[in-house]
Parts: C-alpha cells; structure tokens; sequence
C-alpha cells in the first residue's frame, strides 16, 4: 500500500507545519480596535466624533490643570505667578485645606476628628466583613459613645452614663426574663430611660467631681467643612437603616393603628422636601422650645437627615418584602417560628438581600444630601466655599474649590459603591 | 395674600419671642459672648480668614459692639445667616444682633417687628458691562441680557427701572454672586446687576479690572443697616449708640491711635462726653464710663474700618461716596452726644 502511495503521490508532508501568528488585522490591539472601535461605518464615524471630544476636552482642561500653581497666598498672587498663561490655582486649596475639611475646629485638636475616622473604619469592619472576629463587634457597638467624646469633648463620663443605661437595659432584660418574656422586654426599656432620668445626672455630677476626666469641649459651631458632612451623614446612614426596616414592617402589619402610623409617616415625609424640613429643624423649632434653650442645631439636623432618609430606606426595604415569594413566609409559618424570629431568620436576610442596590442608593444620596445644610447656614463643604470665595485673598476662585469637593465626595461615594458591590456577589446565591 | 398670612404668622411668633427676651444685655453677659449674624460671606463684609477667625466690615461692628459691652473684641459668637434664616434667627433669640447686608425698608422694620438701629452701610444697585461695550450709562441698555440674582429687591427694582425707561432686558436668572461672576465673564450676559459694592468687589476680583466699568446710573436705596428685636429698648440703645460712637469719633477726629490719649479729658466737651471724662453716658447704656473707648480702640473709628476693610486701599477699592461724613459730603451723621 505504501508503495503505491509514494508512486500516486508526488509529496507527503511528515511534519507539522510551525504555528504561525494570526494575521496583523486579526491579533492584538488592531482587532480589538477593529472589533469595537471600527466594526462599521457607523461606529467608525461615532469613534472619531468621540475622539474628537476627548481631544477637545483634554485640549482645554489639560493645559489649565498642568500649569497647577501651588504654592501662592491669594487668587491675584497665583495670576502674577502665571503670568498670563491659562492655570489653576490650587494654592487656595493649600492655604484653605484644613477649613474645607475640618471648619472651625481648634487647629490643635485635628487628631480628634483624625481619630474618630479611623476608629469609624474599624467599627465598621466586623460589620461589613464576616471575616474578622465576632468580638469586635463590641468595639463597634461602643463606638457612638467614643466618637462623640472624641469630636465634642466634653466629661468622659457624660458618654459613659449614656452608654450604661444601655447597659441596664441589658441587665433587667437578662433578669427578668427568667421571669416573664413580655415582662422583660417592658423592664429593658424601662430600665435605661429610668437611669437616664433619674441616675445618669448624678452620676456625672458624682463621677466628674471624684474623677474629672475628659477632652476639651469643642463646640458645634467649630464643626464645619468635610466633618459636618460626614457626621450628619453618618449618623444619618447608620440610624436611617434600622429605622427604615421597622417602619417597613410596621406599614405590613396587621395591626391598624402601628400600620397608620407607619403609613401617615413615610407619606409625610416623602410628599415634602428634605430642605423643607431643613428649615423647620433651624427655624421653627426654636420658636416651640422655651426661650434660652439652644437645642444644638447639628442635632437638630442629624435628628431631621435621619426621619427624611428612613422614610426612603422603609420604601426601599418595602420592596425587597414585595419581591419575597408568599411561600417564604408560610414557610416560616410551618416551621413555628414566632414574628420576630421568622423576619429574623428568614425574611429580613432575603429581603435585605434584594434591597442592597436601593438601600446603598439612598445612603449616597443620603451623603450627598448634606450638603443642602447650607442652606441654614451651617458650614459645610460647599458653604465654607461660598465663604472662602468672599475673602479678598481668594476672591474670583470657582473651579479649584467645586473640583476638590467634588473628589473628597467621590472618593467616599465611590467607596460605598463598590462595597455594595463586593456584598451583592458575596450574597450571591442564585446561578445565573 | 399666602406671604402676608405667612408674614403675619412669623410676625406674630417673631412678637412673642421678643417679649420673652426682654434682657438680651443681661443674657449676653452672663454668657461671656456677643451672638452676632452675620452673612456667610460677602467680600469686605464679612468672611472666615485661614485661621478661621472672622474679618470684615460688618465683622467689625460686631467686635466693637462685644468690646463695649464685655471688654473684649474678640468675645463674639459669629452665627452665619442666610438671606432666608436671618430674620427668624434673630426673632427666635438665636442671635441677639444682625450685622449683615440687611436693607432697611418699611415692612422688615415694622411688619416683622425689627428695630434697625442706623444705617451701617449705604448701597444702591448699579450696573456692570464689558468695556468693549462702548456702554456709558444704564439707559443705552435696551435689549440687554442681564445676569440677575433670583428671588431678591434687586431683581424688582431692575423690572422697574427698564419699565420706567421703556427699554427692553432679557433676564438670565442666576443664584449666588461666584455663579454671576462666571456667567458674566463667560458672556452669558451682557450686565451684571448687583449692590454697587458688590460689583466693585467682583470687578476687583478679575483678571482685568480695568475691562469693565460700573456704570454711573445707582437705580435704589439700599440702606444696610444693623438690626436688633423690638422690645428691648436697653439693648437697641447699645448697639445704636456704639454705631453713632463709631460715626461720631471719625467726625470728631477720634482714632483707635489717639483715643486712650483723648481719654485723658481734652477740651473737646462732646469728645469728653462720649469717651466718659464728662457725664455718665456709659451709666444711662447700662454699661460702663469707658464704653465708647473700647469700641473705638476694637477695630477704630468708621472711617478707619472702612479703610481697613472695604476702602479705596483694599482689593475692595470702595470709594467712601455716600458712605462719607456728612461734612464730607455723604450721609453718615451721628446725633449729638448730649
């Protein structure tokens, strides 16, 4: 057989061929351009157009951005220094940094606010990450307490009384539940208002004359810039989240009254707007109160930022119980778990769940929203811009200070935004 | 009909409040601090510096006023106010004074129940063009694009004053002053209409003053004054009184340089009168024989804080115009110590 294929054939190639490279217009960067870039006329024309945009842009704002000046002490010095060419001044943000990001907070206490952010991030991580010990959570659970000590000063043992009546709550609730459920629930809550009321004053009175511990008291009004935002926001993100589940489950209920309440509530609030109620926390309170008291106007924002934002989180939270199949709940049903343990186990986890990419939603809007405290006057970010723009110094300087703002924002909304990310594909259960 | 109901109502509440508050001096002192507002930042007015202590022409007022009453300038709670929280903070008790660009008209001093002291500050609104314009007064505007702040007298008195003329604007409504700024310079608008200060202060602000001119035509009153409660008669003759100290001191040649000399007794009976060698004014304000004194030596006379902060030699560069003595020409006239 061999041989009458060597005579019927002229030539049998008897080794492979070396593997070659695709074609230029097939390999590589050209294909990819080719594949998305140039792959029709159409999307060949709006490449260009873009381009030229890019171009454009880059064009304009390049130039203005590369011949940055720096180093310079007002808005007419930094035009001397450039001397006619197209520049930023970012020198304002050198000489005006500290006020865009901490106010009027005493320069010789920024290690305080410092602080209380980098012990935010570590309250925060056992609850944003499973994977960090189960005890830190202790730490997070006391950090309100810490963060107000650090950022207001004040007695040390101010906080410390506030946070032992929770800690009372806890004890009567341990002991009295040996004796009646219902009964224990009543003594939690009232155990700590009746040590507020009645022990907590002269305890910090008893305390603070044996013991004066504590911070230099640094007023409200020293809050400003980049720290009025974030505690307004904070404490707004961290108290809106449990207040909106229960008024979502409060507007589900049964009962008619819990479930009006509920209801009348978030309409309320959602049918007006949040510098409306701005404006009621700044103005008309203090009409309401007795002459002379100053009921703290960051309070009193923080108090308003939290019932507009739950409002939202209770709608949101609403529409991740909808979303639940009615099969999860009768399920829940039939295995004999109570209300609370079956919206525990079973329904809170899902519905939250589904609710990530809302409730991450309207904590960045949420963040964002602070910035219409200055509106009433409180100096924050964008207020201290207005006021550092009425100095004769810098005067005349737009762009520098919107363009700063603008990047500390992002960086924390942008931050948010992944995470929620990272905790959608970790809770990932479904195998799409 | 729904803002006088509204104006009615804060009226009302306004009332109330200021009977509850009768004792602001006594309150201030027992404080150990002067709550003043303030706007939250006007270019010579009032604005932070980089060690955020506040400085500024109204600022000033504000330290003289807390150097007469609690020996200390420095003794002053500065409360930023908007256009909108200004009233009603300083009915609610939030502040016990305002000094900011406040317009003294009819409404604010009797139907919301303010006392205005004086007149801190007298502006008008003006006109600002391009040079290149070749414009030379505010009638020759017709069919003029006009950057104009929303929601404010100025924007009412510019309809007027293009009715009146029978010229034609078309209005580019803008919110606050650094937005006009850019709109302005980035030919969105032809002119920008504001109080005359604050188009000088903007006009020094860019890159080539000299391109643009104000316009000679000042089109209202705008009588800023310094604002306190009604009811407190002891109160509003202090700050009245340290404002006509202030006026009264320039027209008698009183300086923060030369006071605690005066001070000495000169042969000058008003000067001896006011700095407390003669009388016992300071007695009848409820304060001190040195009052006046302290005041002047806080930030100086009128005319020196004017000067300091808005004058012809700041960036500013305000002439003193209707701003000047009354012996010179302008408006200010302090009634007689006597």
């Amino acid at each position: 057989m061999s041989n009458i294929e060597s005579q019927t054939i002229a030539y049998v190639r008897d080794t492979m061929i070396p593997e070659q490279a695709p074609p230029l217009t097939e390999s590589g960067a050209i294909k990819w351009l080719r594949e998305n870039l140039f792959s029709g006329w159409f999307n060949t024309v709006l490449t260009l157009l873009s381009l030229a945009v890019i171009w454009w842009s880059l064009a304009a704002i390049g130039p203005w951005l590369v011949n940055t000046v720096w180093n310079a002490g007002s808005l007419s010095e930094c035009r001397r220094i450039l001397d006619g060419t197209e520049g930023a001044c970012f020198a304002v943000i050198n000489d005006r940094w500290h006020q865009l990001l901490f106010g009027f907070y005493p320069s010789d206490l920024y290690w305080r606010p410092v602080l209380a952010l980098v012990l935010l991030f570590v309250a925060l991580a056992p609850i944003l990450f499973t994977g960090l010990p189960r005890k830190m959570l202790w730490f997070s659970a006391a950090y309100p307490f810490v963060a107000y000590h650090l950022l207001w000063g004040g007695s040390v043992w101010l906080p410390i009384s506030a946070l032992l009546g929770f800690v009372a709550g806890g004890v009567a609730f341990v002991l009295v539940r040996k004796i009646n459920g219902l009964a224990a629930i009543f003594a939690s809550v009232l155990a700590p208002v009746f040590w507020w009321l009645v022990v907590a004053g002269p305890f910090d009175d008893a305390m603070s004359s044996v013991l004066p511990l504590g911070l230099d008291f640094v007023r409200s009004d020293r809050f400003g810039g980049f720290l009025i935002s974030l505690v307004i926001g904070v404490t707004g993100i961290s108290l809106s989240l449990p207040l909106g589940i229960l008024l979502a489950l409060g507007r589900q209920s049964d009962m008619v009254f819990v479930k009006s309440v509920c209801v009348i509530f978030i309409e309320f609030i959602r049918g007006v707007p949040l510098i409306t109620l701005l404006f009621t926390a700044s103005l008309l309170l203090n009409y309401f109160l007795p002459p002379g008291t100053s009921f703290d106007l960051i309070l009193r924002v923080i108090i308003m930022v939290t019932l507009f934002a739950a409002a939202y989180m209770a709608e949101v939270i609403r529409g991740g119980l909808a979303a639940l199949p009615k099969g999860q709940y009768e399920a829940a049903d039939a295995l004999g778990l109570d209300y609370w343990k079956a919206q525990r186990l079973i329904i809170m986890p899902q519905a939250l769940k589904i609710s990530i990419p809302g409730i991450v939603n309207t904590f960045i809007g949420l963040f964002k929203d602070t910035t219409l405290v200055v509106f009433i006057g409180l100096l924050d970010p964008v207020g201290l811009s207005n006021a550092i723009r009425a100095s004769t110094d810098w005067q005349g300087i737009y762009w520098e200070l919107f363009i700063f703002i603008g990047a500390l924002f992002f960086i924390f909304c942008f931050g948010i935004s992944r995470y929620s990310m990272y905790l959608e594909r970790k809770l990932k259960t479904d195998h799409k | 009909m729904k803002k006088s109901v509204f104006v009615g109502a804060f009226a009302a509440t306004a009332f109330v409040a200021g009977m509850a508050q009768a004792q602001t001096l006594q309150a201030i002192l027992d404080r150990g601090e002067l709550n003043c507002g303030v706007s939250t930042g006007l270019a010579g007015f009032s604005a932070p510096d980089a060690n955020g202590v506040w400085q500024g022409f109204d600022v000033a007022k504000c330290r003289a006023i807390a150097a007469a009453v609690l020996d200390d300038p420095m003794a002053v709670n500065f409360v930023p106010t908007t256009g909108q929280t200004r009233f009603s903070a300083l009915a609610s008790g939030e502040v016990d004074m305002l000094a900011r660009n406040t317009t003294w008209t009819f409404t604010r001093d009797i139907d919301l129940r303010l006392t205005f002291v004086g007149t801190n500050y007298y502006d008008g609104q003006g006109f600002m063009v391009t040079r290149e314009l070749g414009v030379s007064s505010a009638t020759e505007l017709d069919g003029a694009t006009v950057c104009i702040q929303t929601g404010t007298t100025t924007e009412l008195n510019l309809a007027d004053f293009f009715r009146a003329n029978g010229m034609d604007y078309e209005p580019v409504p803008i919110e606050t002053n650094a937005e006009a700024q850019q709109q302005y310079l980035a030919g969105a608008c032809d002119v920008y209409t504001t109080d005359v200060s604050g188009l000088a202060a903007t006009r020094a602000s860019f890159e080539a003053p000299g391109d643009h001119v104000i316009l000679p035509e000042v089109i209202s009153k705008e009588p800023l004054g310094l604002v306190v409660r009604d009811g407190d008669k002891e109160w509003e003759g202090i700050v009245r009184w340290t404002l006509m100290a202030l006026i009264a001191a320039e027209e008698l040649g009183i300086t923060s340089a030369n006071v605690a000399e005066m001070a000495q007794g000169t042969d000058m009976p008003e000067v001896n009168r006011l700095l407390g060698t003669e009388g016992d004014f300071g007695a009848m304000l409820g304060l001190d024989s040195d009052w006046a004194v302290r005041a002047i030596s806080a930030a100086g006379n009128y005319g020196e804080i004017f000067a300091a902060n808005i004058g012809d030699q700041t960036p500013i560069g305000l002439a003193r115009g209707l701003n000047a003595q009354w012996t010179q020409g302008g408006l200010m006239y302090a009634p007689p110590f006597r």
